[in-house]
């Protein structure tokens, strides 16, 4: 019922020319009737071809605004084109596409989740990530389980499907500049529900993540910013009727 | 506070003030922006100008020398100015994350209905290549940096 085309695959892009046509190729294979969305973020290399090439649109962002901005446009998108449901893959080939009709089969499990994550650590699936990746990540898990009161093994997978709750939600607002964790959090706030189910990833195919090495610190410390402040907040998404979270006028 | 470090205090900071005046007036800065620093020159050409206030507030905070309660307050009003330039930044951040993705939105949509459009006029007809686009773009980098 949910992979038709009522269905979106959204796979943000930049400078992945050398996997985007390779995943998208391998999402139409694995789920034919979905539409396809690369969102090419501002890439200075052939991923906006690539992508058309292998039979996907594109949304091109006429300069990066990194993932978070990235994925929400592809909320943007499924909003408004009255899409269903939306599932997100990565375009660096991370994640195996084979494994889409694992979260829909959980989201049919279970109807009353909104978003349903696909986790590298829910089983041992041999997922061998870098020593220091993978402490992180567990930090991530660990303090994100304790807040939404529900153990939550994976909080940066970015391989996601979500509902029509979920991307309207997010289509208003999303995080910025490494999304993931956040968007758990937020969901949490907005009492929509999270599953996760285990899922196979692979390590990266090519290109260069969003998160290098020297920058894993400058992450850690940014992302805790943003869930320890996003606590503080009272209302941390802006809804129907409330002020523009966006204006030009007022000053401070 | 000797004479001459007060003349030269009330000269600074009334230009500060009449500057911001006439950026106002002539219309290269808003005046939500300028109400700030408005308020700031104003404040230190006050202190600066009455002597008296400025010495019991630097005693009642514990500065010896008054001179120096003016560069405390002076600095501290810089600090909520960078920090009203922080704010400003990052709402501008904020609109342009929405202009861009708008601009995306409307350029995919565009993109497809020429699409359907050549689809429909039969095979003679002319579709716009995306790399076109890719001439442009080395202007905008540039202007970038």
């Amino acid at each position: 019922m949910i992979l038709e085309s009522s269905s979106l695959v959204v796979v943000p892009a930049y400078n992945e020319a050398d996997t985007v046509g390779r995943v998208v190729r391998s999402i139409r294979e694995a789920a034919p009737d979905v539409d396809v969305l690369v969102i090419d973020d501002g890439s200075t290399d052939a991923t906006c071809r690539e992508g058309i090439a292998a039979g996907a649109r594109v949304l091109r962002h006429p300069f990066n605004l990194g993932i978070g901005g990235a994925v929400q446009s592809g909320f943007k998108f499924a909003l408004e084109n009255g899409y269903a449901y939306m599932v997100q893959v990565d375009a660096d080939g991370q994640h195996d596409p084979g494994e889409i009709p694992t979260l829909v089969r959980e989201m049919e499990a279970h109807p009353d989740a909104d978003v349903v994550c696909g986790s590298r650590f829910l089983k041992d699936l041999q997922y061998v990530g870098p020593i220091s990746r993978r402490a992180g990540i567990h930090v991530f898990a660990f303090i994100v389980s304790r807040i939404v009161g529900q153990k939550v093994t994976d909080p940066t997978s970015g391989f996601r499907l979500y509902n029509r709750r979920a991307i309207s939600l997010f289509a208003r607002d999303y995080p910025h500049d490494y999304p993931e964790v956040e968007a758990v959090l937020v969901l949490h706030y907005h009492r929509l529900r999270m599953h996760e189910v285990a899922v196979r990833m692979f390590q990266r195919g090519g290109g260069r993540s969003s998160i290098r090495s020297g920058k894993s610190v400058y992450y850690m410390i940014k992302v805790l910013l943003a869930v320890f402040v996003g606590m503080a907040r009272s209302r941390p998404v802006v809804e129907p009727g409330d002020e523009a979270p966006v204006a030009a006028t007022h000053g401070i | 506070m000797g004479t001459r470090v007060q003349i030269f205090a009330v000269v600074g900071t009334g230009l500060v003030f009449l500057t911001v005046l006439e950026l106002v007036r002539r219309r290269r800065l808003l005046e939500r922006y300028a109400l700030l620093w408005l308020f700031s020159a104003f404040a230190l050409l006050a202190l600066a100008a009455w002597r008296g206030l400025l010495s019991d507030l630097a005693h009642a905070v514990g500065i010896y020398y008054p001179p120096s309660a003016l560069f405390v307050i002076a600095f501290g009003f810089i600090l909520v100015l960078l920090l009203h330039f922080s704010v400003a930044v990052s709402k501008l951040a904020d609109q342009n994350k929405v202009l861009a993705q708008r601009l995306a939105l409307l350029e995919e949509k565009q993109r497809e209905a020429a699409r359907v459009l050549a689809e429909r006029e039969g095979p003679g007809a002319a579709v716009e290549e995306p790399e076109e686009e890719d001439a442009a773009e080395p202007v905008l980098e540039r202007s970038r940096e």
